[in-house]
This record gives structure tokens, sequence and C-alpha cells, in this order.
């Protein structure tokens, strides 16, 4: 985010006159309605929002918000968003990526727009498969994932997004899906963070990996399998009546139940979204025998990358005069009569 | 011409450099070529560690490195034989006999050393233990054996100062400069340059050692100074973005031999330069686009297989119609192909080497200071008609050095970028796609109020950019981003015949860093009354309107080129001509010889 006055905008004024041309029912409706919900509060001004994507389905997303935006080339998106912050800091970008832009042919530049922290919002659409390309595998897909190039099943192993971003050395880690009511305050809090905000939104492909996700995101299994984070909040899920405590023996994370609602006799942690450490376990806490983290797991900013070269050029610069006749003739010189 | 041979850590590319400067400093018109090996530090005494630097100076115009030198300065026994080969019939060799032992020979596969058994009968020979001699006079300054033969260099270089009457003090400046920091390694270095100095004057050596006297090049006035092309170019892309009035934006990522470009503008911060090195040659490319898409003037720089990396992200520049320059230092290919060695075999990757039908403007540079006016055209191009430019020139041009007059830049015509700041469509629409009369989009800062639009790769409606995919929209966008590439012809100069006249029985066709050679091979030919002219060519694509009518008035077209014909082949299609190929693919360029061989064959 940016310190610039607070514009006065409502969630129309985000809209394109574009029509939205996702699949009917597709889990991006849902984000983008949320982005649009979420620009107006943070007080967003057009102008200066760039909204910058790879290519996929999630990739379209530029065309259909009312700002600045650039459709560039598969899994580049970070390196397109680097030169755009340098050359502008004061811009306000948001990077818009999938799990086969940002994690397999950008896996690369996801890493070192992170490891460099530049100050931008990474939103990355996880439907573990191929959607554009009508439905192969992909590197987030679970193994034993059926599909046109693995009709017997996937046999590699998923990568997990949110690891991945912390590995890199991501200061600010969030997950939520694409119909959660807490979508725009994640994305408020990743707005908020100065520096790479990685935000993993779990996006249901109703057409290629229908209901992958549902096991939590459906009613029936959202008590038991949502874990929302708040920081300074104790860990709690299954409405108050479970949650996450440290086995300091083996330093592992463990689900304990609570017995009349008393969550510090039952060893619950308090989340600290500072404790990096505590983040590692929470982005590789399975799914299953745990409940899935979300919300905003890790937020500890540091300086970001464009501040350290803005102030690197001035440095540099400083006493010095952009002299062109100077430059030229540096160094030794002889004069022809 | 003299070319100083020896192992790659004997510092024989510093040699060769300072002997340049005090060359150029003397007066002397000049021309270098430095030829080194890929590895950083190859095994010592090796053949393939051998690092050579020769430069070729004097009185007249200079317009190449020369074929065969007059002078070879031979470290050891693996520099005597993969360089002696060169030397003219009766030149000088002058060699380390400290280092002529059995292990260096045995390295060098020499049986007996070549300086006793005879073999070297059609060369003067100079041997000498310039080892211990650098050890000697080293002597008082107390350092170890291999520090202490570490001056061996400059020992050399203090008898080639001596032997072309040339200046010692630029170069003791530079030395005083270069080890600030360590006072007794410069006394050190300048004790073993005065050292070898005086032994050229002192030494009772009859015969080949003797001192040449060379008067100055005449040549224009003005004030001069030496440049490699990887300077010129830094140079004329800070200049470029000045006479824009933009800050420049460096994206790159290392690769040899472009790498200097990167190294030069990182140190040229407080003239608005931000360099990035970014994590792959991608997203170096990527990041520069991302500059211009905000207002900078994007540069990316590489060699050829760095260059193919980039291809997609220059289609998202033509198609997004943003200016770019992309500076291409090529090098031998394919694939890693020759790193350190020179070539022009990626002539068809500029001109073409893109998917779909993805126009754009090549200029090729033919010498250091050239480089430096082709780079400010190739940032004017970009801007003015809102496109990538690919800039070539090749390893030699980038690491050659020549003596350049300084150029004023008030001389220099200013191409100021306007942004659009208000909507330029009918009732306030913002059409990011309508077109000025050279067929340019306007360019439109993110962070403009009211002109808020979407861009990118996907084809788009002519006017207003959305995405549209009809077959009428694509058919306008291809000729639109056609016919503004081809246009570029009108705003170029005409194409001027370098050296003879037009129509005749012989145009040798060049372009790029083959122009030293074409040069000087067909002024000796029309020396001779041979019926030939040299047509050299900057901007390689569009062409010039008036080449094909030009070609087409000589009787015969010849195409010399450091590749298998690509230049050639344009040039075929593009004007029906029988233009005829020239090739040399062997990491080295043209010599002088070859080139005139070929034009004595084709007027016989």
């Amino acid at each position: 985010m940016n310190d610039t006055t607070p514009i006065k905008t409502t969630l129309k004024d985000w809209e394109t006159d574009q029509e939205v041309r996702w699949c009917p029912g597709c889990g991006d409706y849902a984000i983008l309605k949320a982005v649009q919900r979420t620009l107006p509060e943070i007080g967003a001004d057009p102008a200066k929002t760039v909204f910058v994507s790879g290519i996929g389905c999630s990739s379209r997303f530029p065309y259909y918000v009312e700002s600045y935006g650039f459709h560039t080339i598969h899994g580049r998106a970070p390196a397109f968003a680097t030169g755009l912050k340098l050359a502008n800091p004061e811009l306000d970008v948001w990077l818009v990526t999938g799990d086969g832009d940002g994690m397999s042919i950008g896996g690369n530049h996801t890493m070192h727009v992170l490891r460099r922290n530049l100050n931008t919002q990474i939103l990355l659409f996880n439907n573990e498969i191929y959607g554009l390309t009508k439905g192969q595998y992909s590197p987030t897909s679970r193994m034993g994932t059926v599909s046109p190039t693995t009709p017997l099943g996937s046999v590699d192993r998923p990568a997990s997004p949110c690891a991945f971003a912390l590995g890199a050395g991501g200061r600010f880690i969030a997950r939520a899906y694409d119909v959660s009511k807490e979508l725009t305050s994640v994305l408020k809090a990743a707005h908020a963070h100065q520096g790479a905000a990685f935000v993993e939104i779990f996006q249901n492909c109703i057409v290629y990996n229908k209901d992958v996700f549902a096991d939590f995101t459906e009613k029936a299994g959202a008590a038991t399998g949502q874990l929302w984070l708040a920081d300074g909040e104790p860990m709690l899920f299954n409405k108050g009546a479970q949650g996450i405590a440290l086995d300091t023996e083996t330093l592992s994370l463990k689900v304990v139940d609570l017995v009349d609602g008393d969550w510090q006799a039952a060893g619950v942690r308090v989340h600290d979204v500072k404790n990096r450490a505590m983040a590692h376990l929470l982005v590789e806490m399975p799914f299953g025998p745990f409940p899935m983290a979300l919300g905003v797991i890790y937020d500890d900013p540091r300086p970001t990358f464009e501040s350290a070269v803005v102030e690197e050029r001035a440095r540099a610069s400083a006493g010095k005069t952009a002299n062109l006749a100077k430059l030229l003739s540096k160094g030794q010189t002889w004069t022809v009569e | 011409m003299v070319r100083f041979a020896g192992d790659s850590g004997d510092g024989m590319q510093l040699t060769g450099g300072q002997f340049t400067l005090s060359t150029a400093l003397a007066g002397n018109d000049l021309a270098t070529f430095p030829d080194f090996p890929a590895e950083i530090r190859a095994p010592q005494g090796t053949l393939f560690g051998v690092s050579a630097f020769q430069i070729n100076f004097g009185s007249t115009e200079i317009d190449t490195a020369g074929d065969a030198p007059d002078v070879l300065v031979a470290m050891n026994p693996a520099a005597l034989k993969t360089n002696v080969g060169a030397l003219k019939a009766g030149g000088l060799i002058i060699a380390d006999t400290g280092e002529f032992n059995k292990r260096n020979l045995e390295k060098a596969k020499y049986d007996v050393s070549p300086l006793e058994d005879g073999s070297l009968e059609k060369w003067q020979v100079l041997a000498f233990d310039i080892s211990a001699l650098t050890l000697e006079a080293v002597k008082p300054f107390g350092l170890g054996n291999k520090e202490a033969l570490r001056c061996k260099n400059m020992w050399t270089l203090g008898l080639a100062l001596w032997m072309f009457d040339r200046d010692r003090q630029p170069l003791i400046h530079w030395l005083k400069g270069k080890f600030a920091k360590a006072p007794v390694l410069a006394d050190a270095n300048i004790a073993a340059l005065n050292a070898g100095h005086a032994y050229g004057e002192t030494a009772e050596l009859s015969g080949p050692l003797k001192q040449y006297h060379l008067a100055p090049a005449a040549s224009e006035p003005g004030l001069y100074r030496t440049v490699t092309g990887a300077e010129a170019i830094s140079y004329g892309l800070v200049a470029g973005a000045q006479l824009a009035g933009l800050d420049l934006f460096f994206g790159g990522y290392p690769i040899t031999p472009a790498s200097a470009i990167l190294h030069n503008l990182a140190r040229l911060k407080e003239f608005g330069v931000t360099t990035f090195q970014a994590e792959d040659e991608i997203a170096a490319i990527a990041a520069a686009i991302g500059a211009s898409y905000g207002g900078h003037l994007g540069v990316t720089s590489s060699s050829g297989p760095g260059i193919a990396l980039k291809g997609e992200a220059m289609g998202l520049a033509i198609m997004t119609e943003l200016p770019l320059v992309i500076v291409n230092s090529q090098r031998g290919g394919p694939s890693t192909g020759l790193p350190t060695k020179t070539e022009q075999s990626d002539l068809y990757q500029a001109v073409y080497g893109r998917n779909g039908d993805a126009p754009m403007p090549v200029i090729a540079a033919r010498s250091p200071s050239d480089a430096f006016e082709c780079a400010i055209e190739a940032c004017r191009l970009a801007v003015q008609y809102m496109t990538p430019v690919m800039l070539l020139t090749d390893g030699y041009i980038a690491n050659a050095a020549e003596p350049w007059k300084v150029p004023d830049p008030a001389g220099f015509e200013p191409f100021p970028v306007t942004f659009l700041e208000e909507p330029n469509g009918p009732d306030g629409a913002v059409l990011p796609y309508a077109r000025d009369a050279k067929g340019a989009r306007p360019w439109i800062k993110p962070g403009t109020p009211g002109l808020m639009h979407r861009i990118g790769g996907i084809e788009k409606n002519p006017g207003t950019g959305n995405i549209d995919y009809s077959p009428a929209s694509h058919q306008t966008m291809t000729n639109a981003r056609k016919d503004k590439i081809d246009g570029i012809a009108a705003s170029i100069p005409a194409q001027e015949v370098t050296l003879g006249e037009a129509g005749g029985k012989l145009a040798l066709v060049g372009w790029g860093s083959t122009y030293g050679p074409i040069h000087q091979a067909v002024r000796r030919a029309r020396r001779k009354g041979l019926d030939v002219s040299q047509i050299h060519v900057r901007h390689v694509w569009p062409l010039p309107e008036n080449l094909g009518e030009l070609l087409k008035s000589y009787e015969m077209v010849l195409v010399p080129e450091m590749n298998t014909g690509q230049f050639k082949t344009v040039l075929r299609d593009q004007y029906l001509v029988d233009a005829k190929p020239l090739n040399k693919t062997s990491g080295q360029p043209f010599t002088i010889a070859e080139i005139e061989a070929a034009i004595a064959a084709a007027l016989a």
C-alpha cells in the first residue's frame, strides 16, 4: 500500500464495461467482487492502482477492474511489476496469479519478488488445476489427480504455495477461499502490509476440479475444517471446542480438546503474526488431521525493495550533477590541434 | 602492430589496455582486438589458457586490429605456440626464457624448446629472462615470489613503451590510482615498468630491438579519448534517455560479453539511471517493459542465448506497443557456443526471431565509437514509434577500444517525449491504441488521472485496446504494427556509398563490426584500380528506402559476414538481387587479406 490521500469510491466505480468471461459459477467471480469491495474501503485511487497479471483464468482479472491494468505473459507478472514499481513507487500494484502461473512457469519470479520484498499484493488463486488449457493437473494438484495428462492419476507431490512463499523470505502470508466472508479483511490486511504480501486464495474451478476444497469450505465441514487465525487470539476452531497446541517434545502442532472452554488449561497457543517459527508450522499443517489454517498467518514487515533502490540512487547521486559533457570526456583525454 | 600473449592470469588484457591508452595519448590512430579464453583462470601454461591482446596503430587511419602482427610478445611457450602462426614473416618475437622450462614446454606440447631448435627461423627472436629481470627490479619492495612475478606484465609493457617511444607518465599515474590502497604494489609495478623501459634503452642488444618513431595520425581537431563498445553504448543510452527527457531503466542479467554495459550503467545513478540485476533474462526484459509502461525508458541487454529467452517478452512489447531498447552483444553460437569470441550470427534472430508477425527495428553498430550514435538512434526510434528496437553489436565491438572524438552533447537533436494527459477520444473516451501520423500510439503512464485502461498480450481492439480477436481486428492490428515499422524507413537517412561510388562492377555490402576489414580491403583494391565500392548498412531493419536501387546499380554484390550468409538472404529476399556470400565463422574477425582476396576473385 501507499500513503496517499484516501479517495471516495464505490464498488460500481471499480467495474469496467467489459463482459466478465469466466465460466458461470467460477470462484473467480466471488474474488473479483471481494476485491472491488475492498478497494473503496481502503480509499484506493483508481488512477494510482495497477493490476498486473500473467496468463491463466485468474490473469484475466485486470480487464474487469476499472484501474490501470497490464495482462502480461505466463508466469512473469512479478518481474513486470518490479520494473513498474521501480519506475514509479507511488503506484499501488496488485499481482494476480494462479497455481500454474505463479508456482509452475513463474515459480522463479514468485520467489524473487518475495525475497526482494517489493511492496505489492500478490493474490494467488489456487484451484489445483490448469483451467484455461482445459484441465491438466498443476503443481498444487494432490497426488492421484486424474487429468488429461495424468489419466492414471498424478504421481508427483504437490507444492504448498504458502510454505513456498514463507521459505522464499515472504514477510506477509495469508490464506482465504473465494466465497469466504473474511476475504475482504484478509485483502485489507495484505494491503496494509508494507512489502510483498502473499495471499493464497482457494478457488473452486467448477468445470475441471469441482469442490476440491469442499471438505472445509462447505457448511458441513466448516466448523471442524477451518481455523481462522487472529493476532493475539487463541487458535480455536470447531466453535471453540478445539484448539491448536504446541507439542514441545517434538516441536510440532497438535489438536487439543477444550474442557469447559478453558483454552489456557488445554495449552492452546495464542496466535502471534510475528512468530516466524510458528508460521512455518501453520503453513505446513496438513489438512485432515488438522483444520486448514486461514486468515493472516504471518505479518512482520521489513524495508521494501523499491525504497532501498530509491535511497541508494539518492545516496549515489548526492552532490553529483548529471553533466553529460563531463561524463563523455571522462578519463584520460588528448587534444588534436 | 603488436600482439601481447600470455597466460590468462598474466595480465595480458591489462597490458594491452594500457598500451592502447599510451598509444592514443601519443596521437596515433589505433584499433585493438582482445582475444581471451572463456575460462576465468584456465590451468596455467596450457594452450587453451592463452590470452592475447592485439593492437594496430600508426600514422594513418586504422579500421581494424590488423591481420598479421609485426611484434609478438610471448610470455610462455603456450602463448608462442598459439600465436606465432599469425606473425608476419620477419616479425619480431620477444620471449620470456624464464618461462620456457621443461614443465611449460610439455604443457604447450613442445618436445624441444622452439627457441633452440631453429623452428623460428623465419622470424627474429629476442629471448631473455623477463621473469628474472622483473624479480631483480622489484627486489627492494620485499614482495613474495608470486607477487613479484605478477609485475612481469609491467616490465614487458615498459619495454614496449620504449620500443614505440611512448610516454610512461600516464601509466605511472594510473598505477598510483589503481594501487592507492597498497602503495608498495604501485611502487613495485612502477619499478618494473621503468626497468623494462631502461632495458630497452641500455641493453646491449644488437639487431631486432630498435626504437620505432611513429608520427601522430592525422585526425580531425578536437578532444579525444579511447572508448570501448560497451562504454559507448552505456553513454549512448544515457544520452538517448536525456534527449527523450526520460529516466533510464536498465534490466540485465550477467552474460558474456554483454555484462560490461550493466557494470557501466550501475555507476551512473546520478543520470537518473536505475539498474536492476534480475533473476534471469526473462525477468530482466520484463522489468524493463514494466518500467517503460511506468514512463521510464526501459532497456535490456544480453547476448544470443539470453536474447532467445527474451523472445516472448519482446512479442509483448510489440503487441502492447511500448518503447524498449534491446542490446544484443553477439557471440558465437548456437547454444552456449563461443562466449568470448565474436560472430554476427544473430541477424535472423533479431529480424525474424519471434512468434507471430512481430516486426521490430534493428540497428547495427559498426565500431566502438559508432555504437554511441547507434544507441541514441535506438532510443529515438523506440520512443517516437512506441516499439522495441534491437541494437546489434558483438563481442569484438564490446571489448575493443578505439580513439573517439568526444562529441559535444549540445549538438544532439533532442526528441522529447509527450505523455498523454487528457482523454484522446470522442466524449472523453480513452483510446490507448489511437495512432498518430507515424502510426504510433500514445504513451500513457499509470498514475495519470482519468486515463485508466488495460493493455495486454491478447489481440485488441484497434482503438480502445480492449480484448478483441475478431477477424477484422486482428487483420487491422497486424497491418498497423507492420506499417508502423515499415514506415521507419522514411525517417532514417538514405543509404550512402561508404567508399567508392554508386554503380559499377562490385559492391561489398556489410553491417556491424566487419566495417574495418571491408573498408581497408576496398581501399586497397581501389588503389590498385579495381572497380569496387563499400556499402555499410546501419539500419538493418527496416532497410533504407533507396538500398534496393543502389544495389541494383552494381553488376555484382558481395556480402562479407561472420555467419553463414544471413544478411545476404535478407537482401535477396527484399530486392531479388543476386547477392553472393563471403562467410567466416571461426570466432575471429575477417582479415583484410581475406576480403582483398575475395574482391580479386570476384573481379578476376
